[in-house]
This record gives structure tokens, sequence and C-alpha cells, in this order.
């Protein structure tokens, strides 16, 4: 399967990673109170951006992540606003008593950064790939979870974490990401960004899924499908409004994830729309399984999380609309 | 700022109140953890009423000493001594476990903010204790983090995460007490995983250690105060050798005690043993 259209061309920008390390960076300049933990992997999540600049508020605390997210939770109860880092699957699956305990069910204003998630990790293999933090994090009472598209979306949103009172995740990715916004877009935590009003039918993705939708809308319109993107960066709070205002003007609902269909956004859209404005949906996500070894672009491609996979999710959701009939395009 | 100091004389008719008050508030409550309270109740005196920099009349002061009660379900030990300490009304005692109390099962700091930490789920403390003692080596203040864990706790892997870094960066600043009685809740430490030795395995961690007996008030006021002052260099860990169950006969050294609360008769049988002590 291959995308024909050139109406929205991907240009490759900075990984979500290197916008969390820069920001942070950023952080450090302004506000003495932030600090930086990392558990042996700061080159990789680029917290040594930070590291380099304020070594004396960095603290490398080794392969231990429940010792580092005790220890954040400790220093945001003692006033300073820490953020740790690690790749997603290590913070998440080996410091989440951790999170839930120190961090989430006292509400303490502590922020955290999973990087390496998804699939698109490559050659490294599902040992390393988060396919569960999204579920994870989401089971988290009170936590904010963020998932960016992009460098720049990146950047603003770990700006907001900082101005967010209470436990924040974030989840990044190593594979450059296409560029969808400019320094000048501005983000809010709980705010989709949407692209385009098509109202056939709405494709809301996340993370690295956001480009492959664009993909996927230019596609659709040259087929006469008219489709609206929604860039929902924040999975929790879900930004209900958008999704119930997507599912009354489409009537048809598309989401897209580099994440287990299990408990991602996927099933948070349609917990939102089946409690707003139920309509049919289409799930692009990982399966009920655990990828392998191999190029970014060939896993997202096997494991149907491309552009193609999005369009046919598309054309077999608009079937299924119901109230006046939709009629396919000759 | 004041830091109540009780003379030494003064910590034993405290404990003998803590530990009547105990007994009566886990029989209220009809469940809960009387043998691992009973234990700590000599160390917490000696923290409260003699060690700790703390001033009970303002309870959010920036430089007041910091104290992690990791054992959660210890925590009747905590809320009786924090209302001998006058943080607490006396009067909420008997609400132990009850619904919309502030004194929840295991220590709640959403419903009592006076506490340092939320705990319960066993390994945890020592992590955010070292958070807060990196805090103050930050902020180049002097306050003390003290920490409390069980000795069956310590069979948990992120306390060994947790002291090879402390000991690693030299925290002295920060002080564990080892609530060492023996026990846990299926039996003794000796039939299910013993952490023998224990002053060993802290002292290869890098750690300051020193061995009490934790129910005589002068030992643990002494090892305390020497931890506290942080003179090694090292973080400290008071190994404080204890009788689970302590002050009340039928359950000093029985693993039953663990979690179970005392009927109506066994309390009056209690009562009556820690208030002649008491007299």
């Amino acid at each position: 399967m291959k995308t024909t259209s050139t109406k929205f061309e991907l240009k490759m920008g900075a990984a979500t990673r290197e916008a969390y390390g820069q920001a942070l960076a950023e952080l450090g300049r302004v506000n003495p109170n932030v600090v930086v933990l990392d558990a042996d992997l700061a080159k990789s999540t680029y917290s040594v951006k930070f590291a380099k600049e304020f070594p004396d508020r960095f603290f490398t605390i080794g392969i231990a992540e429940a010792n580092m997210v005790g220890i954040a939770g400790g220093l945001a109860l003692s006033g300073k606003i820490p953020f740790a880092s690690s790749f997603a699957v290590f913070l998440l699956d080996k410091g989440y008593d951790q999170l839930r305990m120190s961090v989430a069910y006292p509400q303490v204003n502590a922020k955290f950064c999973g990087s390496h998630s998804g699939i698109s990790i490559g050659e490294d293999g599902p040992s390393q790939m988060s396919v569960e933090d999204i579920a994870l994090a989401c089971g988290l009472a009170g936590f904010v979870v963020l998932v960016p598209s992009d460098e720049f979306c990146g950047r603003a949103l770990v700006h907001r974490m900082a101005e967010w009172s209470g436990p924040c995740y974030i989840r990044t990715g190593r594979m450059k990401a296409p560029v969808i916004y400019t320094a000048d877009d501005q983000f809010e935590i709980g705010k989709a960004k949407q692209h385009g009003d098509g109202t056939d039918v709405a494709i809301i993705a996340c993370g690295l899924e956001v480009g492959y939708a664009l993909q996927a809308q230019a596609q659709l319109e040259d087929e006469g499908i008219s489709a609206r993107v929604l860039d929902m960066h924040t999975i929790k709070p879900l930004d209900d409004a958008a999704v119930a205002r997507a599912a009354r003007e489409c009537g048809a609902i598309v989401t897209a994830e580099e994440h287990l269909l299990d408990g991602g956004l996927g099933a948070q859209v349609a917990r939102s729309a089946a409690a707003s404005h139920p309509v049919p949906m289409e799930f692009v996500g990982i399966q009920n399984t655990y990828a392998e070894s191999g190029m970014p672009d060939q896993l997202m491609e096997k494991y149907g999380l491309t552009a193609p996979y999005i369009v046919t999710a598309a054309k077999r959701v608009l079937p299924r609309k119901t109230g006046p009939k939709y009629i396919a395009p000759a | 700022m004041s830091t109540p100091v009780e003379p030494i004389t003064d910590l034993k008719p405290i404990a003998k109140r803590i530990r009547i008050d105990i007994v009566k508030m886990i029989g209220a409550a009809g469940s809960g953890h009387p043998g691992g309270s009973l234990s700590a109740v000599e160390l917490l005196v000696a923290l409260y009423f003699h060690v700790l920099r703390h001033d009970p009349s303002n309870p959010s002061w920036p430089d007041r000493d910091r104290f992690i009660l990791s054992k959660g379900h210890g925590c009747p030990v905590l809320y009786a001594t924090l209302a001998e300490a006058g943080y607490i009304d006396r009067a909420l005692l008997a609400t132990l476990r009850k619904l919309g109390s502030p004194l929840q099962g295991h220590p709640d700091k959403r419903m009592l903010p006076i506490l340092e930490a939320s705990t319960g789920s066993l390994g945890q403390g020592i992590s955010l204790g070292i958070g807060m003692a990196l805090a103050a080596r930050m902020d180049q203040r002097d306050w003390h983090t003290f920490v409390m864990v069980g000795d069956g706790e310590i069979q948990e892997g992120q306390i060994w995460e947790a002291a090879m870094y402390a000991g690693f960066h030299r925290l002295s600043n920060l002080t564990v007490i080892v609530d060492y009685n023996q026990q846990q809740l299926d039996g003794f430490l000796k039939d299910i995983l013993d952490p023998a030795p224990v002053a060993e395995k802290f002292r290869a961690f890098n750690w300051n250690v020193i061995e009490i007996d934790g129910h005589d008030v002068e030992q643990c006021v002494d090892a305390l105060q020497k931890a506290r002052a942080g003179l090694t260099s090292r973080p400290t860990a008071v190994i404080a050798h204890t009788i689970k169950g302590k002050g009340v006969s039928f359950m000093e050294n029985n693993p039953e005690w663990h979690g179970v609360a005392p009927k109506k008769e066994q309390v009056e049988a209690a009562l009556k043993e820690l208030e002649v002590d008491a007299q």
C-alpha cells in the first residue's frame, strides 16, 4: 500500500525526545526550582541537555527506576519541580507502584517523561518498546498524560507541564518526527488541535500517528472523502468537547496510535464518544502483540500503523454511519 | 521557632500513655496493626519529644526535620504520638479507620496534610527521604530527614536501590531507623526471608550503623541524636532491636498480632497491664 497523494509531504524535524531536552534547558534558565533526574539514559532521553547546563540540579540515579520515582516524589514534597525520565517502558513498568503510591495518590507535583515509546524505536526490539505506557499512565488517578506529535508540540507541552500543578507524564519518541507546527503555535493541556474541517470522518491521532493521519487525510480528499484530523496530544484529561463535536459533525471516528489498542487513545476516545454522541469507530493501533527488531519504517508498515491503514479504516467506518445513508463517491 | 524537648526522665511515662492509646484506638477501630505499632513506641517518643527539630504549632515550618513512616501499617503509633505532641486533637484517635477520618488505615497526606508522605506500599520511604535530603542539601538547609522502615519491609528491592544511592552520595542528613522486631505478617523473619545480617548490609552500602535496644529510651535518644548530628559524612542506619507487641504480654513476640485488632475483653486485659505499668 502506497500513499499516492502529494498534498501532504512529510518533512522530518527533530524527535520529540530532543524537544524534551531543549525545553528542560529552557526551563532551567528561568526556574531555579526545576531539577532533573534520569536513570542512566540521559543521552537517550535528551535530559543530558539540562545536565550539561545545570549539573548541580541534575541527579543521575543509576539503573534504578523505582528509586528515581520515589526520589522525585521527595524532591517535589520539598518544593522542587522534578522532571524524571527514562525509556517509557522502564519508567512506567518498573516505577509503577512508586508512580501510584509516592506521586499520584498524594498528588505530588512531579513530572515524568518516557522516551523511546512505541515500536518506532526500531532495531532494539520489543524489550525496549513501550506499547502500554499510555494505558498505565491513564491508570494513575489525577495524572496528566501527554503525547506530542512533533518537536514544537513537544517543547510547548513540556513548558505547560512545568506550569501545571500536579503530576504529569509525557511520552516522547526516538525517531525524527514530521514537522506539523511552527514555534508560534500555541498548545494547551486538554485542548486538541484540529486540522481541516472535513465532515465525512474524524481521524483522532496522537504522536507519530498525527503525521500519518494528515497523509491519510490528503489521500482521502483525493478520493472525495472529507476528513478532519484531531491531534489529541492530551490523552488525559481528554478533550471531550472536541470528541463530541467531531462525532456530531462527522458521524464516524477513526483513532490512530502507536500503542496497544488496549487502554490507549482509542479506548479513551470511544468512552468519551459513547458518553456524548456515539458513532461508529475504527481503531488503528497495535493489536495484542509485541513487535520485533527492524527499521522503524518497516515496523510501522508491518504492524499496520502507516497512512494507508488509516485510509482503509476510514473507508471501513463510512458504510457503518447511521442517519442519511452515506454514498460513496463514484 | 520552638522545639519541644522533654527531659529524658519524662519520656517513659509518655511512652506508656501512647501504648494505651494504641490499644484503645485499634480496639475501637476493630482492625489495624498493633504488633508493629507497639514495637516502635520508644523510637517515636525519642524522636518527637527529644530529637526532632519541629514545632507542633507550625507544622509547615520549612526548616523542620522530616519524619516518614515507611512501614505505614504502623500508623497508630504515629497518630498517637502526633496527638501527644499536640499536632492533632486527641479525640480524633477514636476515629481511626472510620469513614471521613483524617486517621486513615495507612498514612494519607491528602486527609492529614501534616504528614510528610503517604505510605502503605512497603519499600518506598527511603527513596522519598533521599529526595528530601537532596533538596535540603541543594538549598543548604540543615534540617534532617528520618525514615522508619520495618525489618520485613527491607525485603523489598527498592530499599537497597535507595540504600546504595544514599550511601554512595554520602547523604549524612538522612537517617533510617529499622524497627527490627523479627516478625512479619506470615510469621518470623527466620522462617520466611531473614534479612540478617542487617547492620553488615547497611555498612556494605557505606552507611554509618548504630545498633540499639529500641525499647531503651536513653539508647534511642542517644543514637538518634548522634545520627542527626551527621558527624560521619554518611547516612546513618539505626538498627533498633525491638519486640513486636511490646508492653502487652499476650501480644509480645506473637506474629498473630501483626494485623489483628484486640477484642473488647482483650483490650481490657491489655489496658489493665499497661495501666498498672503506667502507675
